[in-house]
């Protein structure tokens, strides 16, 4: 059975964004750029179902500027076997659903039986696109994964909800989205990192699926969160003590 | 504007983080409830009382039991025929949910917002809340979820709203409920609780994190937070876990021990009423927005303060 991933480019999750003087987004240039932590575990959990015979072929598919290659490299290396980059213009930021729409149409042209992506992407931190392809498609899905299991033509999948957990068994095709916990994604070793450079990687446009990626929401504005200022510290326990007694906590 | 507030529930009680959201939605007009589930008449009797609210439909189907969004998503595209706005509570089920409801709609959601602006622009946080954007949909309907801290929860009683029965499409036959482990405790939950001891890495390990923290969190009855770097070192489980990737929280006393201050930290717990902050490190992030800082090395502070409280 075939996995379809879906990885994001977007900042590293180590740097600090800078919103930009002139409020319109946050600025990009000279940023280090990643693959989104929660797609790593997306590519990560697609090569342990290859391992274990349960998943024959990955294909890692991202929605970006032409630089989003590298991060399909990234995907290539770890041990995906094909890439599709759907293309579009530097700056272009494309809405979850149009994203959706284009995973959508590259899950049905590829035949894909699963379909594993991170849970948000750190930039717009969103959390849809998963719902939103499953929606699209008229399938189940495992949003929030801690453990995906294949059973036979179901998959298992163990979720992250508040308070605990909670187990679902959906009909494949199905979309699951990936939480922290699900497994620890493996770095790409050098020798694969080479051989990732002669995998297929395909560009497309959104065009070519039909999609129209004109956004839906209009950002008016984009701002510095309001800022907290540093207060007291104290010298000892006893002092802290105080301080909470007078807060009426203790 | 007629909106239609998702009701989070357990089929017997209204669950807290729907009253913030029927807050954000009372700000766009007109708040109607849905309480889908099994057996659940009750809680549409209880939700028919929180203050503002007009009608309550109530969708009472097996299907609905465990709000499955295979089967909850397309009885909400169906209400929302006669609704302009969906707002669901950013919990763990909300963010199920209204993505698929959306994507039925051919609606883009507006995330985990922060205030409503005007009848189509809201604020909401990104890049972890590092920045804060201003937004305006151009969609016909609205689909939203809300985040719980950021609005007052609308009062439990004073409404008398009506309810009504509903019924959707029922059994979608992708997917099934298998089971739930939820953690039983006696403490508050970590995103209602008044006071939160969370813990960091520093904690060194599971049993010291136990014995450390949970001593000081029964003292002050306090939920019991961590940071991703402890939850990720198997310190505690991912129910634990405060910040951009796990629960935003705003206690009136958040007390970090032994956190450093991440960033995706900070996203989660930084509009606490009172932050408290104990770490050996006086360079340490968490200190720039702590309240009350105190330097020393936790294991020696943290039972002493448990013991003078």
């Amino acid at each position: 059975m075939k996995a379809l991933v879906c990885v994001k480019r977007v900042i590293d999750y180590n740097v600090k964004p800078r919103v930009k003087s002139d409020g319109t987004g946050v600025d990009l240039a000279n940023v280090k750029m990643s693959m989104n932590p929660f797609d790593e575990i997306a590519v990560e959990e697609a090569i342990r179902l290859k391992e274990k015979g349960v998943v024959t072929e990955i294909v890692a598919l991202s929605v970006g500027p032409a630089k989003a290659q590298e991060t399909l490299r990234t995907a290539l290396a770890m041990g995906a076997d094909r890439a599709v980059l759907v293309q579009v213009d530097d700056g272009v930021d494309v809405e979850p659903l149009a994203v959706a729409k284009i995973v959508k149409a590259v899950a049905e042209e590829e035949g894909a039986s699963l379909i594993i992506t991170g849970k948000q992407a750190i930039d717009d931190d969103s959390n849809q696109v998963g719902q939103m392809v499953a929606a699209l498609m008229g399938r189940p899905q495992g949003t929030f994964a801690n453990e995906v299991t294949v059973e036979g033509d179901s998959v298992v999948v163990k979720r992250e909800i508040d308070g605990g957990l909670e187990t679902v068994k959906l009909a494949l095709p199905a979309v699951v989205t990936t939480d922290l916990r699900l497994n620890e994604p493996r770095y790409a070793s050098l020798p694969n990192i080479m051989k990732a450079k002669s995998k297929p990687l395909a560009t497309k446009a959104p065009g070519d699926y039909g999609v129209d990626i004109a956004p839906r929401l209009k950002t008016l504005k984009v701002s510095e969160p309001p800022v907290r200022s540093a207060g007291i510290k104290v010298a000892d326990v006893d002092a802290l003590v105080a301080k909470l007694k007078e807060m009426g906590v203790a | 504007m007629k909106t239609l507030v998702w009701v989070e529930h357990d089929n017997a009680a209204v669950k807290d983080a729907t009253l913030a959201a029927v807050t954000a939605a009372s700000q766009l007009g007109e708040v109607h409830l849905l309480v889908a589930g099994s057996g659940c008449k009750a809680v549409a009797d209880q939700a028919a009382q929180i203050a503002g609210v007009g009608k309550v439909h109530l969708a009472d189907d097996a299907a609905y039991a465990n709000a499955l969004a295979e089967n909850v998503a397309p009885l909400v595209a169906d209400l929302m025929g006669h609704h302009d706005a969906f707002v669901a509570p950013a919990t763990t089920t909300g963010k199920n949910i209204a993505p698929r409801v959306a994507a039925l709609l051919d609606v883009m959601q507006i995330s985990d917002i922060l205030s409503v602006e005007g009848p189509k622009t809201f604020t909401r946080p990104i890049y972890a809340g590092n920045a804060i954007a201003t937004v305006e949909s151009s969609d016909a309907k609205l689909v939203i979820t809300v985040r719980g801290t950021a609005f007052a929860k609308a009062a439990t009683s004073g409404g008398s709203g009506v309810v009504e029965a509903v019924s959707g499409p029922g059994e979608a036959g992708t997917s099934s409920f298998v089971g739930s482990e939820i953690a039983k405790s006696e403490r508050p939950e970590l995103t209602s609780a008044k006071i939160i001891v969370s813990g960091g890495r520093a904690l060194k390990d599971a049993e010291t994190f136990a014995a450390t923290i949970t001593p000081l969190a029964d003292k002050l009855g306090a939920a019991i937070g961590a940071s991703r770097a402890a939850v990720d070192a198997g310190y505690v489980p991912n129910d634990y876990q405060v910040g951009q990737t796990g629960k935003i929280v705003a206690p009136e006393v958040y007390i970090a021990v032994g956190i450093s201050g991440a960033i995706q930290h900070l996203a989660g717990m930084k509009d606490s009423k009172t932050i408290i902050a104990i770490n050996k490190d006086e360079d340490a992030p968490i200190f720039q927005v702590a309240d009350i800082g105190l330097v020393a090395d936790l294991f020696s502070a943290v039972p002493e303060l448990t013991s003078k409280l």
